[in-house]
Protein backbone atom coordinates (compact mmCIF):
# COMPACT_ATOMS: atom_id res chain seq x y z
CA UNK A 1 0.00 0.00 0.00
CA UNK A 2 1.33 3.22 -1.06
CA UNK A 3 1.41 5.82 1.70
CA UNK A 4 -0.39 9.37 2.45
CA UNK A 5 1.17 12.36 2.01
CA UNK A 6 1.78 15.62 0.98
CA UNK A 7 4.53 14.25 -1.34
CA UNK A 8 1.66 11.66 -2.50
CA UNK A 9 -0.66 14.25 -2.91
CA UNK A 10 1.64 16.61 -4.96
CA UNK A 11 2.86 13.42 -7.11
CA UNK A 12 -1.00 12.35 -7.97
CA UNK A 13 -2.02 16.14 -8.65
CA UNK A 14 0.86 15.95 -11.87
CA UNK A 15 -0.86 13.02 -13.12
CA UNK A 16 -4.24 14.50 -13.02
CA UNK A 17 -4.83 12.18 -9.79
CA UNK A 18 -5.06 8.71 -12.09
CA UNK A 19 -2.62 6.95 -9.74
CA UNK A 20 -4.17 6.70 -6.39
CA UNK A 21 -5.05 3.02 -5.68
CA UNK A 22 -8.31 2.24 -3.88
CA UNK A 23 -8.09 2.06 -0.43
CA UNK A 24 -8.83 -1.33 0.74
CA UNK A 25 -9.59 -4.89 -1.06
CA UNK A 26 -13.24 -6.35 -1.12
CA UNK A 27 -11.78 -10.19 -1.48
CA UNK A 28 -14.31 -13.28 -2.56
CA UNK A 29 -14.74 -14.91 1.37
CA UNK A 30 -12.21 -18.02 1.33
CA UNK A 31 -13.66 -21.13 3.21
CA UNK A 32 -11.82 -20.85 6.77
CA UNK A 33 -10.22 -17.90 8.69
CA UNK A 34 -8.55 -18.15 12.52
CA UNK A 35 -11.09 -15.61 13.26
CA UNK A 36 -14.39 -13.75 12.08
CA UNK A 37 -15.23 -10.80 13.50
CA UNK A 38 -19.26 -9.72 12.63
CA UNK A 39 -19.59 -6.63 12.08
CA UNK A 40 -17.19 -3.83 10.01
CA UNK A 41 -18.24 -0.49 12.81
CA UNK A 42 -15.05 1.03 14.02
CA UNK A 43 -15.21 -1.31 17.20
CA UNK A 44 -15.13 -4.39 15.21
CA UNK A 45 -12.46 -2.89 12.59
CA UNK A 46 -10.07 -1.71 15.53
CA UNK A 47 -10.54 -5.09 17.10
CA UNK A 48 -9.28 -6.82 13.68
CA UNK A 49 -6.31 -3.98 13.46
CA UNK A 50 -4.77 -4.87 17.18
CA UNK A 51 -5.45 -8.14 16.43
CA UNK A 52 -2.99 -8.06 13.71
CA UNK A 53 -0.65 -4.98 14.90
CA UNK A 54 -0.06 -6.34 18.55
CA UNK A 55 -0.55 -10.10 18.23
CA UNK A 56 0.26 -10.50 14.48
CA UNK A 57 -3.00 -12.71 13.59
CA UNK A 58 -4.20 -11.80 10.49
CA UNK A 59 -6.05 -14.46 9.13
CA UNK A 60 -8.98 -12.64 9.66
CA UNK A 61 -12.16 -11.78 7.84
CA UNK A 62 -14.77 -8.68 8.88
CA UNK A 63 -17.81 -9.56 7.86
CA UNK A 64 -20.43 -6.56 7.05
CA UNK A 65 -24.06 -6.95 6.05
CA UNK A 66 -23.92 -3.41 4.93
CA UNK A 67 -21.19 -0.95 3.77
CA UNK A 68 -18.56 -0.60 6.20
CA UNK A 69 -19.30 2.77 8.98
CA UNK A 70 -22.76 2.49 7.51
CA UNK A 71 -23.97 1.35 11.29
CA UNK A 72 -23.58 3.88 13.91
CA UNK A 73 -20.04 4.45 13.32
CA UNK A 74 -21.07 6.29 10.95
CA UNK A 75 -23.67 8.26 12.56
CA UNK A 76 -22.97 9.71 15.85
CA UNK A 77 -21.82 12.91 16.56
CA UNK A 78 -18.09 12.13 17.43
CA UNK A 79 -17.43 13.17 20.78
CA UNK A 80 -14.98 11.68 21.96
CA UNK A 81 -14.29 12.21 26.01
CA UNK A 82 -13.08 9.77 29.30
CA UNK A 83 -14.30 11.72 31.98
CA UNK A 84 -16.49 8.73 33.48
CA UNK A 85 -16.78 7.83 37.13
CA UNK A 86 -15.85 4.60 37.35
CA UNK A 87 -12.03 2.94 37.37
CA UNK A 88 -13.14 0.61 34.92
CA UNK A 89 -14.42 3.20 32.61
CA UNK A 90 -11.94 5.17 33.25
CA UNK A 91 -8.97 3.03 31.84
CA UNK A 92 -10.36 2.00 28.76
CA UNK A 93 -12.18 5.43 27.79
CA UNK A 94 -8.89 7.10 29.05
CA UNK A 95 -6.73 4.55 26.73
CA UNK A 96 -8.99 5.42 23.70
CA UNK A 97 -8.87 8.94 23.86
CA UNK A 98 -4.95 9.25 24.24
CA UNK A 99 -4.97 6.89 20.85
CA UNK A 100 -6.60 8.90 19.06
CA UNK A 101 -3.80 11.34 19.41
CA UNK A 102 -1.44 9.25 17.37
CA UNK A 103 -4.70 7.81 15.19
CA UNK A 104 -3.82 9.49 12.37
CA UNK A 105 0.00 8.97 12.08
CA UNK A 106 -0.61 5.25 13.44
CA UNK A 107 -2.95 4.74 10.19
CA UNK A 108 -1.66 6.73 8.42
CA UNK A 109 -4.85 8.32 7.38
CA UNK A 110 -6.28 11.60 8.19
CA UNK A 111 -9.43 10.99 10.94
CA UNK A 112 -9.01 14.75 11.62
CA UNK A 113 -9.03 14.18 15.50
CA UNK A 114 -9.70 17.42 16.89
CA UNK A 115 -8.61 18.03 20.77
CA UNK A 116 -10.86 21.02 21.68
CA UNK A 117 -12.00 20.12 24.81
CA UNK A 118 -15.58 18.96 26.30
CA UNK A 119 -17.97 20.63 28.85
CA UNK A 120 -20.23 19.12 30.98
CA UNK A 121 -22.61 21.99 31.97
CA UNK A 122 -23.94 21.74 35.10
CA UNK A 123 -27.20 23.45 35.39
CA UNK A 124 -29.25 21.94 38.72
CA UNK A 125 -27.67 21.76 42.46
CA UNK A 126 -27.37 17.87 41.23
CA UNK A 127 -25.74 18.48 38.73
CA UNK A 128 -22.68 20.31 40.52
CA UNK A 129 -22.71 17.86 43.10
CA UNK A 130 -22.57 14.69 40.52
CA UNK A 131 -19.17 17.02 38.64
CA UNK A 132 -17.51 17.83 41.24
CA UNK A 133 -17.63 14.29 42.65
CA UNK A 134 -16.01 13.11 38.89
CA UNK A 135 -13.62 15.57 38.88
CA UNK A 136 -12.12 14.23 41.71
CA UNK A 137 -12.22 10.59 40.59
CA UNK A 138 -10.87 11.47 37.74
CA UNK A 139 -7.96 12.79 39.40
CA UNK A 140 -7.73 9.97 41.00
CA UNK A 141 -7.59 7.88 37.78
CA UNK A 142 -5.26 10.31 36.23
CA UNK A 143 -7.68 11.98 33.71
CA UNK A 144 -7.18 15.64 33.46
CA UNK A 145 -10.41 17.17 33.97
CA UNK A 146 -11.49 20.29 36.25
CA UNK A 147 -14.76 22.09 37.83
CA UNK A 148 -15.02 25.16 36.24
CA UNK A 149 -16.94 28.30 36.97
CA UNK A 150 -19.69 30.18 35.07
CA UNK A 151 -17.28 33.30 34.27
CA UNK A 152 -14.99 30.40 32.79
CA UNK A 153 -17.83 29.07 30.62
CA UNK A 154 -18.39 31.60 29.24
CA UNK A 155 -14.91 32.92 28.50
CA UNK A 156 -14.48 29.78 26.42
CA UNK A 157 -18.14 29.65 25.04
CA UNK A 158 -19.08 33.45 24.17
CA UNK A 159 -22.54 32.09 22.74
CA UNK A 160 -24.09 30.82 25.47
CA UNK A 161 -26.57 32.26 27.72
CA UNK A 162 -25.49 31.42 31.50
CA UNK A 163 -29.04 33.17 33.08
CA UNK A 164 -31.79 31.10 31.24
CA UNK A 165 -34.72 31.35 33.49
CA UNK A 166 -35.36 27.30 33.56
CA UNK A 167 -32.10 26.33 33.53
CA UNK A 168 -29.19 28.66 34.35
CA UNK A 169 -25.56 27.39 34.29
CA UNK A 170 -23.79 26.86 37.57
CA UNK A 171 -20.22 25.64 36.41
CA UNK A 172 -19.30 22.63 34.25
CA UNK A 173 -17.08 19.46 34.15
CA UNK A 174 -14.01 20.58 31.43
CA UNK A 175 -11.96 18.04 29.56
CA UNK A 176 -9.49 20.16 27.75
CA UNK A 177 -8.26 17.53 25.40
CA UNK A 178 -11.27 15.45 24.86
CA UNK A 179 -12.95 16.71 21.75
CA UNK A 180 -13.90 15.22 18.10
CA UNK A 181 -13.30 12.94 15.26
CA UNK A 182 -14.11 12.41 11.68
CA UNK A 183 -16.06 9.00 12.23
CA UNK A 184 -15.83 8.06 8.80
CA UNK A 185 -12.62 8.31 8.68
CA UNK A 186 -11.99 6.32 11.35
CA UNK A 187 -14.19 3.26 10.21
CA UNK A 188 -11.62 3.77 6.62
CA UNK A 189 -8.74 4.21 7.92
CA UNK A 190 -9.06 1.06 10.16
CA UNK A 191 -10.11 -0.64 6.91
CA UNK A 192 -7.37 0.30 5.03
CA UNK A 193 -4.65 -0.67 7.60
CA UNK A 194 -6.55 -4.10 8.16
CA UNK A 195 -6.70 -4.58 4.18
CA UNK A 196 -3.06 -3.93 3.91
CA UNK A 197 -2.15 -6.60 6.34
CA UNK A 198 -3.87 -8.73 4.15
CA UNK A 199 -7.60 -9.17 6.33
CA UNK A 200 -10.25 -9.24 4.23
CA UNK A 201 -13.01 -6.65 4.63
CA UNK A 202 -16.30 -8.18 3.01
CA UNK A 203 -19.33 -6.18 2.57
CA UNK A 204 -22.23 -6.36 1.65
CA UNK A 205 -22.48 -9.91 3.44
CA UNK A 206 -24.78 -10.82 6.29
CA UNK A 207 -24.41 -13.20 9.13
CA UNK A 208 -27.19 -15.32 9.40
CA UNK A 209 -26.20 -18.13 11.61
CA UNK A 210 -23.79 -19.11 13.81
CA UNK A 211 -21.87 -22.58 13.68
CA UNK A 212 -21.07 -24.91 16.25
CA UNK A 213 -20.02 -27.96 17.26
CA UNK A 214 -20.05 -29.82 20.80
CA UNK A 215 -20.35 -26.23 22.37
CA UNK A 216 -17.48 -25.10 20.52
CA UNK A 217 -18.06 -21.87 17.22
CA UNK A 218 -16.79 -24.00 14.02
CA UNK A 219 -18.08 -20.31 12.03
CA UNK A 220 -20.89 -18.52 10.58
CA UNK A 221 -23.37 -18.93 7.76
CA UNK A 222 -23.61 -15.80 5.92
CA UNK A 223 -25.85 -14.85 2.57
CA UNK A 224 -22.08 -15.28 0.46
CA UNK A 225 -22.46 -19.24 1.81
CA UNK A 226 -20.72 -20.84 5.14
CA UNK A 227 -17.64 -19.63 6.28
CA UNK A 228 -15.73 -21.23 8.98
CA UNK A 229 -13.41 -19.69 11.92
CA UNK A 230 -11.83 -20.79 14.99
CA UNK A 231 -12.78 -17.68 16.46
CA UNK A 232 -15.47 -15.52 16.70
CA UNK A 233 -16.35 -12.12 17.56
CA UNK A 234 -19.82 -10.30 17.34
CA UNK A 235 -19.35 -6.98 17.30
CA UNK A 236 -22.84 -5.86 15.76
CA UNK A 237 -23.97 -2.60 18.46
CA UNK A 238 -27.80 -2.56 17.90
CA UNK A 239 -27.91 -5.61 16.54
CA UNK A 240 -26.64 -7.99 19.36
CA UNK A 241 -29.54 -9.58 20.55
CA UNK A 242 -30.24 -11.00 17.14
CA UNK A 243 -27.03 -12.45 16.46
CA UNK A 244 -26.41 -13.44 20.21
CA UNK A 245 -29.84 -15.31 19.70
CA UNK A 246 -28.17 -16.93 16.31
CA UNK A 247 -25.34 -18.08 18.77
CA UNK A 248 -27.65 -19.29 21.43
CA UNK A 249 -27.65 -17.10 24.52
CA UNK A 250 -29.37 -14.07 25.27
CA UNK A 251 -27.71 -10.24 26.35
CA UNK A 252 -28.89 -8.06 28.74
CA UNK A 253 -29.14 -5.81 26.11
CA UNK A 254 -32.36 -3.48 24.25
CA UNK A 255 -32.01 -1.70 21.17
CA UNK A 256 -33.39 1.53 21.06
CA UNK A 257 -33.15 4.31 18.37
CA UNK A 258 -30.86 7.58 18.71
CA UNK A 259 -31.08 11.04 16.81
CA UNK A 260 -29.10 13.40 15.86
CA UNK A 261 -28.90 16.45 13.46
CA UNK A 262 -27.31 19.25 11.54
CA UNK A 263 -27.92 22.79 10.85
CA UNK A 264 -27.14 24.63 7.77
CA UNK A 265 -23.22 25.71 7.87
CA UNK A 266 -22.74 29.21 9.88
CA UNK A 267 -19.80 31.17 10.48
CA UNK A 268 -17.50 29.68 13.30
CA UNK A 269 -18.81 30.83 16.38
CA UNK A 270 -18.05 27.73 18.98
CA UNK A 271 -14.91 26.14 18.87
CA UNK A 272 -15.62 23.41 21.89
CA UNK A 273 -18.26 20.99 22.71
CA UNK A 274 -20.74 21.98 25.02
CA UNK A 275 -23.32 19.15 26.77
CA UNK A 276 -26.50 19.92 28.64
CA UNK A 277 -27.42 16.69 30.15
CA UNK A 278 -30.38 18.10 32.44
CA UNK A 279 -32.40 19.23 29.45
CA UNK A 280 -30.77 16.42 27.59
CA UNK A 281 -28.92 17.85 24.42
CA UNK A 282 -25.29 18.94 23.47
CA UNK A 283 -23.97 20.69 20.28
CA UNK A 284 -20.31 21.15 18.65
CA UNK A 285 -19.81 22.69 15.13
CA UNK A 286 -18.16 20.43 12.76
CA UNK A 287 -15.26 21.98 10.61
CA UNK A 288 -17.85 22.96 7.53
CA UNK A 289 -19.79 25.48 9.56
CA UNK A 290 -22.95 22.67 10.59
CA UNK A 291 -23.80 22.62 14.23
CA UNK A 292 -24.12 19.44 15.14
CA UNK A 293 -26.57 18.35 17.66
CA UNK A 294 -27.90 15.39 19.90
CA UNK A 295 -29.96 14.27 22.53
CA UNK A 296 -31.60 11.42 24.62
CA UNK A 297 -32.06 7.91 23.14
CA UNK A 298 -35.92 6.99 22.42
CA UNK A 299 -37.85 5.16 25.24
CA UNK A 300 -38.86 2.11 23.45
CA UNK A 301 -37.72 -0.86 21.57
CA UNK A 302 -36.58 -0.32 17.84
CA UNK A 303 -34.58 -1.66 14.67
CA UNK A 304 -35.78 0.92 12.18
CA UNK A 305 -32.43 3.71 11.94
CA UNK A 306 -35.73 6.09 12.55
CA UNK A 307 -36.65 8.11 15.82
CA UNK A 308 -39.64 10.02 16.83
CA UNK A 309 -39.55 13.77 16.00
CA UNK A 310 -40.77 15.07 19.05
CA UNK A 311 -37.48 14.11 20.32
CA UNK A 312 -35.87 16.47 17.87
CA UNK A 313 -38.10 19.20 19.08
CA UNK A 314 -37.49 18.39 23.09
CA UNK A 315 -33.67 18.49 22.12
CA UNK A 316 -33.54 21.61 20.28
CA UNK A 317 -36.06 23.56 22.33
CA UNK A 318 -33.59 22.84 25.29
CA UNK A 319 -30.74 24.14 23.33
CA UNK A 320 -32.34 27.31 22.72
CA UNK A 321 -32.61 28.65 25.64
CA UNK A 322 -29.19 27.74 26.55
CA UNK A 323 -27.70 29.10 22.92
CA UNK A 324 -29.98 31.90 21.83
CA UNK A 325 -28.54 32.80 18.61
CA UNK A 326 -29.11 29.26 17.39
CA UNK A 327 -33.27 29.81 17.51
CA UNK A 328 -33.18 31.18 13.42
CA UNK A 329 -31.24 27.90 12.36
CA UNK A 330 -32.34 25.99 9.28
CA UNK A 331 -31.77 22.30 10.49
CA UNK A 332 -30.38 20.15 6.92
CA UNK A 333 -30.33 16.74 8.28
CA UNK A 334 -31.77 14.56 10.81
CA UNK A 335 -31.32 10.68 10.93
CA UNK A 336 -31.31 7.89 13.32
CA UNK A 337 -28.67 4.80 14.77
CA UNK A 338 -30.00 1.68 16.81
CA UNK A 339 -27.81 1.67 19.88
CA UNK A 340 -27.76 -0.88 22.11
CA UNK A 341 -28.30 -0.06 25.99
CA UNK A 342 -27.57 -2.01 29.05
CA UNK A 343 -29.12 -1.71 32.59
CA UNK A 344 -25.56 -0.43 33.81
CA UNK A 345 -25.16 1.55 31.01
CA UNK A 346 -21.47 0.14 30.28
CA UNK A 347 -20.57 -1.83 27.35
CA UNK A 348 -20.05 -5.73 27.27
CA UNK A 349 -16.48 -7.30 26.28
CA UNK A 350 -16.53 -10.88 26.94
CA UNK A 351 -16.12 -14.61 26.21
CA UNK A 352 -19.63 -15.75 25.81
CA UNK A 353 -21.26 -19.60 26.79
CA UNK A 354 -20.27 -20.56 23.36
CA UNK A 355 -16.44 -21.27 23.39
CA UNK A 356 -14.33 -19.42 21.13
CA UNK A 357 -17.28 -17.24 20.65
CA UNK A 358 -16.68 -13.27 22.08
CA UNK A 359 -18.73 -10.38 22.41
CA UNK A 360 -18.51 -6.63 22.00
CA UNK A 361 -21.37 -4.52 22.58
CA UNK A 362 -23.42 -2.41 24.91
CA UNK A 363 -21.87 0.87 23.85
CA UNK A 364 -25.17 2.32 23.98
CA UNK A 365 -25.33 5.70 23.14
CA UNK A 366 -21.14 6.41 23.68
CA UNK A 367 -19.28 3.94 22.00
CA UNK A 368 -17.50 5.74 19.56
CA UNK A 369 -15.02 7.93 21.78
CA UNK A 370 -14.28 4.42 22.95
CA UNK A 371 -13.46 2.67 20.01
CA UNK A 372 -10.08 2.17 19.79
CA UNK A 373 -9.37 1.06 23.35
CA UNK A 374 -12.04 -1.07 22.92
CA UNK A 375 -10.61 -2.64 19.76
CA UNK A 376 -7.01 -3.08 21.84
CA UNK A 377 -9.04 -4.56 24.35
CA UNK A 378 -10.85 -6.94 23.10
CA UNK A 379 -8.21 -8.02 20.49
CA UNK A 380 -5.86 -8.71 23.79
CA UNK A 381 -9.23 -10.70 24.94
CA UNK A 382 -9.68 -12.94 21.77
CA UNK A 383 -5.66 -13.46 21.77
CA UNK A 384 -5.06 -14.63 25.22
CA UNK A 385 -8.38 -15.10 26.45
CA UNK A 386 -8.25 -12.21 29.06
CA UNK A 387 -7.32 -8.34 29.35
CA UNK A 388 -6.98 -5.92 32.20
CA UNK A 389 -8.63 -3.38 29.80
CA UNK A 390 -11.79 -5.81 29.37
CA UNK A 391 -11.96 -8.02 32.22
CA UNK A 392 -14.44 -5.92 34.35
CA UNK A 393 -16.78 -5.68 31.41
CA UNK A 394 -18.04 -9.28 31.19
CA UNK A 395 -21.05 -10.78 30.52
CA UNK A 396 -21.52 -11.59 34.22
CA UNK A 397 -21.37 -9.39 36.14
CA UNK A 398 -25.11 -8.65 35.86
CA UNK A 399 -25.21 -12.01 37.55
CA UNK A 400 -22.72 -11.05 39.73
CA UNK A 401 -24.47 -7.89 40.65
CA UNK A 402 -20.98 -6.05 39.60
CA UNK A 403 -22.47 -3.50 38.15
CA UNK A 404 -20.07 -0.13 36.44
CA UNK A 405 -22.81 2.32 36.92
CA UNK A 406 -22.15 4.69 34.39
CA UNK A 407 -26.00 6.20 34.43
CA UNK A 408 -24.38 9.91 35.29
CA UNK A 409 -21.63 9.71 33.05
CA UNK A 410 -23.49 8.20 30.16
CA UNK A 411 -27.31 9.41 31.61
CA UNK A 412 -27.55 11.41 27.73
CA UNK A 413 -26.26 10.14 24.54
CA UNK A 414 -23.13 10.98 23.42
CA UNK B 1 -46.05 9.66 15.00
CA UNK B 2 -46.88 6.65 17.01
CA UNK B 3 -50.29 6.32 18.12
CA UNK B 4 -51.66 3.54 20.44
CA UNK B 5 -55.41 3.31 21.59
CA UNK B 6 -55.89 3.58 25.23
CA UNK B 7 -58.10 0.74 26.38
CA UNK B 8 -58.58 2.41 29.20
CA UNK B 9 -60.03 5.68 28.54
CA UNK B 10 -60.38 4.63 24.76
CA UNK B 11 -58.49 7.51 23.16
CA UNK B 12 -56.22 7.19 20.46
CA UNK B 13 -53.66 8.57 22.50
CA UNK B 14 -50.17 10.43 20.50
CA UNK B 15 -46.68 9.33 21.49
CA UNK B 16 -46.13 12.56 23.26
CA UNK B 17 -49.12 11.69 25.54
CA UNK B 18 -47.43 8.31 26.71
CA UNK B 19 -44.85 6.80 28.41
CA UNK B 20 -42.96 3.42 27.22
CA UNK B 21 -42.72 1.39 30.01
CA UNK B 22 -40.39 -1.76 28.66
CA UNK B 23 -41.09 -5.36 28.26
CA UNK B 24 -44.46 -6.83 29.26
CA UNK B 25 -45.29 -10.00 30.86
CA UNK B 26 -41.67 -10.08 32.95
CA UNK B 27 -41.45 -13.20 35.18
CA UNK B 28 -41.17 -11.70 38.72
CA UNK B 29 -38.98 -13.91 40.77
CA UNK B 30 -39.09 -13.20 44.62
CA UNK B 31 -37.33 -14.68 47.34
CA UNK B 32 -35.52 -18.15 47.30
CA UNK B 33 -35.48 -17.79 43.24
CA UNK B 34 -31.90 -19.04 41.98
CA UNK B 35 -29.12 -16.09 40.83
CA UNK B 36 -30.38 -17.47 36.60
CA UNK B 37 -33.75 -16.44 37.66
CA UNK B 38 -33.09 -12.97 38.90
CA UNK B 39 -31.12 -12.26 36.30
CA UNK B 40 -33.24 -13.21 34.17
CA UNK B 41 -36.35 -11.04 35.62
CA UNK B 42 -33.76 -8.34 36.14
CA UNK B 43 -31.88 -7.55 33.32
CA UNK B 44 -32.13 -10.22 30.15
CA UNK B 45 -35.54 -9.21 27.99
CA UNK B 46 -36.73 -10.36 24.48
CA UNK B 47 -35.45 -7.15 22.66
CA UNK B 48 -36.65 -9.45 19.55
CA UNK B 49 -36.44 -7.94 15.56
CA UNK B 50 -39.90 -8.20 15.29
CA UNK B 51 -43.27 -8.48 17.32
CA UNK B 52 -42.73 -7.03 20.85
CA UNK B 53 -45.51 -7.06 23.58
CA UNK B 54 -44.74 -3.73 25.99
CA UNK B 55 -46.23 -1.60 28.76
CA UNK B 56 -47.28 1.69 28.30
CA UNK B 57 -48.76 4.38 30.55
CA UNK B 58 -51.31 7.10 29.53
CA UNK B 59 -49.16 9.79 31.18
CA UNK B 60 -50.72 13.07 29.92
CA UNK B 61 -53.95 11.05 29.75
CA UNK B 62 -56.18 8.83 32.39
CA UNK B 63 -52.73 8.16 33.45
CA UNK B 64 -53.05 4.10 33.70
CA UNK B 65 -51.08 1.68 32.32
CA UNK B 66 -51.96 -0.82 29.36
CA UNK B 67 -50.32 -3.18 27.20
CA UNK B 68 -49.54 -3.26 23.66
CA UNK B 69 -48.02 -5.53 20.81
CA UNK B 70 -45.78 -3.30 18.21
CA UNK B 71 -43.28 -4.21 15.99
CA UNK B 72 -39.91 -3.46 16.21
CA UNK B 73 -39.04 -3.33 12.75
CA UNK B 74 -41.65 -2.33 11.14
CA UNK B 75 -43.39 0.27 14.05
CA UNK B 76 -46.85 -1.91 13.20
CA UNK B 77 -49.20 -2.08 16.05
CA UNK B 78 -50.80 -5.07 16.61
CA UNK B 79 -53.47 -4.30 18.95
CA UNK B 80 -53.30 -2.77 23.01
CA UNK B 81 -55.04 -4.56 25.94
CA UNK B 82 -55.63 -4.21 29.58
CA UNK B 83 -52.65 -4.40 31.80
CA UNK B 84 -54.67 -6.85 33.68
CA UNK B 85 -53.74 -9.61 30.90
CA UNK B 86 -51.32 -12.22 32.13
CA UNK B 87 -50.60 -12.90 28.57
CA UNK B 88 -51.47 -11.59 24.92
CA UNK B 89 -55.01 -11.84 23.89
CA UNK B 90 -55.85 -14.87 20.79
CA UNK B 91 -56.81 -12.08 18.02
CA UNK B 92 -53.57 -10.25 18.50
CA UNK B 93 -51.73 -13.49 18.65
CA UNK B 94 -53.02 -14.68 15.03
CA UNK B 95 -52.66 -10.79 13.75
CA UNK B 96 -48.50 -11.58 14.71
CA UNK B 97 -49.12 -14.90 13.07
CA UNK B 98 -50.48 -13.73 10.10
CA UNK B 99 -47.94 -11.53 9.34
CA UNK B 100 -45.18 -13.38 10.85
CA UNK B 101 -45.55 -17.54 10.32
CA UNK B 102 -44.17 -19.08 12.59
CA UNK B 103 -42.97 -16.35 14.94
CA UNK B 104 -42.60 -17.87 18.63
CA UNK B 105 -43.20 -15.96 21.98
CA UNK B 106 -41.52 -17.18 25.38
CA UNK B 107 -43.95 -19.06 27.74
CA UNK B 108 -46.30 -16.61 29.41
CA UNK B 109 -47.89 -17.63 32.80
C1 LIG C 1 -27.15 9.52 16.73
C2 LIG C 1 -25.99 8.94 17.47
C3 LIG C 1 -25.08 9.78 18.10
C4 LIG C 1 -23.98 9.25 18.79
N1 LIG C 1 -23.07 10.12 19.31
C5 LIG C 1 -21.95 9.63 19.89
C6 LIG C 1 -20.93 10.53 20.34
O1 LIG C 1 -21.02 11.76 20.19
N2 LIG C 1 -19.83 10.00 20.94
C7 LIG C 1 -19.69 8.65 21.12
O2 LIG C 1 -18.69 8.25 21.71
N3 LIG C 1 -20.62 7.77 20.68
C8 LIG C 1 -21.75 8.23 20.07
N4 LIG C 1 -22.71 7.36 19.61
C9 LIG C 1 -22.54 5.92 19.83
C10 LIG C 1 -21.60 5.31 18.81
O3 LIG C 1 -21.99 5.67 17.51
C11 LIG C 1 -21.62 3.78 18.92
O4 LIG C 1 -21.46 3.36 20.25
C12 LIG C 1 -20.48 3.16 18.10
O5 LIG C 1 -20.40 3.74 16.83
C13 LIG C 1 -20.69 1.68 17.99
O6 LIG C 1 -19.75 1.16 17.08
P1 LIG C 1 -19.84 -0.35 16.66
O7 LIG C 1 -18.68 -0.61 15.78
O8 LIG C 1 -19.99 -1.18 17.88
O9 LIG C 1 -21.23 -0.46 15.91
P2 LIG C 1 -21.69 -0.09 14.41
O10 LIG C 1 -20.90 1.03 13.86
O11 LIG C 1 -23.16 0.05 14.44
O12 LIG C 1 -21.25 -1.37 13.61
C14 LIG C 1 -21.92 -2.61 13.70
C15 LIG C 1 -21.98 -3.17 12.31
O13 LIG C 1 -22.48 -4.50 12.38
C16 LIG C 1 -23.20 -4.73 11.20
N5 LIG C 1 -24.07 -5.89 11.38
C17 LIG C 1 -25.17 -5.99 12.18
N6 LIG C 1 -25.73 -7.22 12.06
C18 LIG C 1 -24.95 -7.91 11.18
C19 LIG C 1 -25.02 -9.22 10.64
N7 LIG C 1 -25.98 -10.09 10.99
N8 LIG C 1 -24.07 -9.61 9.74
C20 LIG C 1 -23.07 -8.74 9.38
N9 LIG C 1 -22.97 -7.49 9.86
C21 LIG C 1 -23.91 -7.07 10.74
C22 LIG C 1 -23.96 -3.43 10.97
O14 LIG C 1 -24.37 -3.28 9.63
C23 LIG C 1 -22.92 -2.39 11.40
O15 LIG C 1 -22.20 -1.85 10.33
C24 LIG C 1 -23.82 7.85 18.90
C25 LIG C 1 -24.74 7.00 18.29
C26 LIG C 1 -25.81 7.53 17.56
C27 LIG C 1 -26.76 6.60 16.89
ZN1 LIG D 1 -56.04 6.47 28.73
Amino acid sequence: MRSYSAFAVAREAARYHMGWERAWASPEPKKKYEVIIIGAGGHGLATAYYLGKNFGITNVAVIEKGWLGGGNTGRNTTIIRSNYLQDPSAAIYEKARSLYETMSQDLNYNVMFSPRGVMMLAQTQHEIRGYQRTAHANALQGVTTEWISPGRVKELVPIINLDGPRYPVLGALWQARAGTARHDAVAWGYARACSDMGMHVIQKCEVTGVRQEGGKVTGVTTTRGDIGCDKLGIVVAGHSGHVADMAGFRLPVESVALQALVSEPIKPCMDVVVMANTVHGYMSQSDKGEMVIGGGADGYNNYTQRGSFHHIEETVRALVETFPMISRLKMLRQWGGIVDMTGDRSPILSKTPLEGCFINCGWGTGGFKAIPGSGWGMAELMAKGQSPLTDAFSLDRFKEGRFIDESVAAGVAH
Amino acid sequence: MLTLHCPNCGIQADETELAPGGEAHLKRYGPGSSDDEFHSYLFTRENPRGPHFERWRHAAGCGKWFLAARDTVTLEVYGTYPAQTLEPPQDIKDAITAKHPGWQWREFS
